[in-house]
């Protein structure tokens, strides 16, 4: 055994596991943070697109409001899928490209742990944002107070099982070329139950029906979704960069 | 006798070339005879009339559809669990024959659906989730296609197969669920009758030639892919060096 070899476990026991997968998420979802705060062009243009892409509902079917009230909820929902959709490739390119993917690798710290941190990075500078004009798109939609209350609210469940359903996708598809349509074509038939359960939360209430059973729906999978996508991005990552 | 010993590409080569022939056969008779019952013996539905007789198809190949899907993810688990490359082998030679199968399954159903419900395509729970399911089979392939190396697109193609296996009971409940919402239980694929023995019997006896089918495909295509990917070993140097149809190369195939 060589003196390196002997010299690491006494490091990495001094310091409990749990810590240090905390500071590895601690440390990723910073850096990404920090990132995304010195190239702001990047949420802004998605912010856009998920703007224009739901400004192009009513001029391609009319700008009646018991249409637009009636499909609105699902537009939105659409178009704030189809942005994510957009930010996903984003969520390890970089990292790839420079190199700091494989130190990350290399470091020994939980991957796991780090993609995690990556996530809520990605969901604090992608999707929040979304949510955040959601409200403006919903009236010029003709959605009422409480239907954009609850498109929100379901937004915000939802688009953190899209960002991590999406992230196995992007780990799977790293490095490759066309790797943004790869991803699409992976992740969109994986996404269709949480677009169902979000919109049809609202539907259900416009419908005077109790939303809670899709929110409730909507939760869990993003409790799964949660619990297991860090895992199987980590093992997608490590068998692209193997 | 091993079974292990055949875990190897080089020994599961000739053991496949073996079964192909037994499969093939067992298939196109089975098939004969099916569609022998279906088309002859089975009695006229009072409701449907001829239409229904569609099902002798449409039935075993939407069964066969998530059949071969759950047969790529046993693959799956033994590629990221043996890290070994057969499994890997076969669940890619799986994956085009479980597609066709969900394209004939939603093709026969249209052809059904267009003289029974007046329509081609209905946002049914069954047709929905059989069609999410053909695009996760062309999603897999389109992945394992996209990636040069053979070891990783091994090993992401059956990640994506589990991820897929484990999505597909939530996408079939939401889809069924999202279904009853929108639209009452108007039309079901099931017909309403239970159903005569003789017609029992007919899918059945398809049901059997789907596997069949599917096995030889499968065996067929896992065959080439072993020569493809093995093409630098001695073995398959040796093989493909003898001219073509002379009884040297069965003989080499045997001594394998």
């Amino acid at each position: 055994m060589s003196s390196a070899d002997s010299v690491r476990p006494a490091v990495e026991a001094s310091r409990p596991a749990t810590t240090d997968t905390f500071s590895a998420f601690g440390w990723a979802l910073r850096r990404d943070l920090t990132l995304a705060l010195r190239r702001k062009s990047a949420t802004l243009n998605l912010v856009s697109f998920f703007v224009l892409s739901c400004m192009m509902f009513p001029l391609a079917i009319g700008p009646q409001q018991a249409w637009l009230q009636r499909v609105g909820p699902g537009v939105v929902w659409v178009a704030a899928l189809l942005a994510l959709l957009l930010a996903l490739p984003r969520l390890f390119e970089h990292d790839h490209q420079d190199g700091s993917l494989e130190q990350m690798l290399a470091s020994g710290r939980s991957l796991p742990a780090l993609v995690a941190g990556k996530l809520l990075a990605a969901w604090l500078v992608s999707a929040l944002p979304l949510v955040v004009v959601t409200p403006l798109l919903a009236m010029s939609l003709y959605l009422d107070g409480s239907s954009t209350l609850l498109l929100m609210v379901s937004l915000l469940l939802g688009t953190p099982s899209l960002l991590a359903i999406g992230s196995i996708g992007a780990a799977l598809t790293l490095g490759l070329r066309g790797a943004a349509t790869l991803i699409t074509l992976i992740c969109l038939p994986l996404f269709v139950p949480v677009l169902i359960f979000g919109a049809g939360a609202v539907e259900m209430q416009a419908a005077g029906l109790s939303p809670l059973a899709h929110l409730a729906l909507l939760a869990a999978v993003m409790l799964l979704a949660l619990a297991s996508a860090p895992f199987v991005a980590a093992l997608g990552l490590r068998t692209s960069l193997e | 006798m091993n079974f292990y010993r055949y875990a190897s590409p080089q020994t599961f080569y000739p053991l496949a070339g073996r079964m192909l022939p037994w499969f093939a056969m067992a298939a196109v008779l089975l098939a004969v005879v099916g569609l022998a019952i279906g088309f002859v013996v089975a009695p006229t539905d009072f409701q449907q009339g001829e239409v229904y007789r569609i099902i002798f198809i449409h039935v075993p190949s939407a069964w066969m559809a998530m059949l071969v899907y759950l047969v790529m993810a046993g693959y799956a688990v033994l590629t990221l669990a043996l890290r070994a490359r057969l499994p890997a082998m076969m669940t890619l030679a799986l994956a085009p024959t479980g597609a066709l199968m969900a394209a004939i399954a939603l093709w026969t159903g249209a052809l059904w659906g267009k003289p029974t419900w007046g329509t081609y395509w209905a946002w049914d729970a069954r047709m929905t989730s059989t069609l999410i399911l053909l695009f996760l089979y062309l999603g897999y392939l389109a992945l394992v296609s996209a990636i040069e190396d053979t070891q990783r697109a091994d090993r992401a193609g059956a990640v994506l197969v589990l991820v897929g296996v484990i999505n597909v009971p939530i996408i079939y409940f939401s889809v069924q669920w999202w279904n009853t919402l929108h639209q009452g239980a108007s039309v079901s694929p099931t017909g309403g009758s239970s159903m005569a023995t003789v017609m029992l019997q007919g899918m059945l006896v398809m049901t059997l030639a789907a596997w069949c089918y599917c096995i030889a495909c499968a065996l067929h295509r896992v065959r080439s892919i072993i020569l493809e990917r093995e093409g630098h070993s001695h073995w398959v140097r040796r093989l493909v060096a003898q001219p073509a149809g002379s009884p040297l190369l069965e003989e080499a195939e045997n001594r394998i």
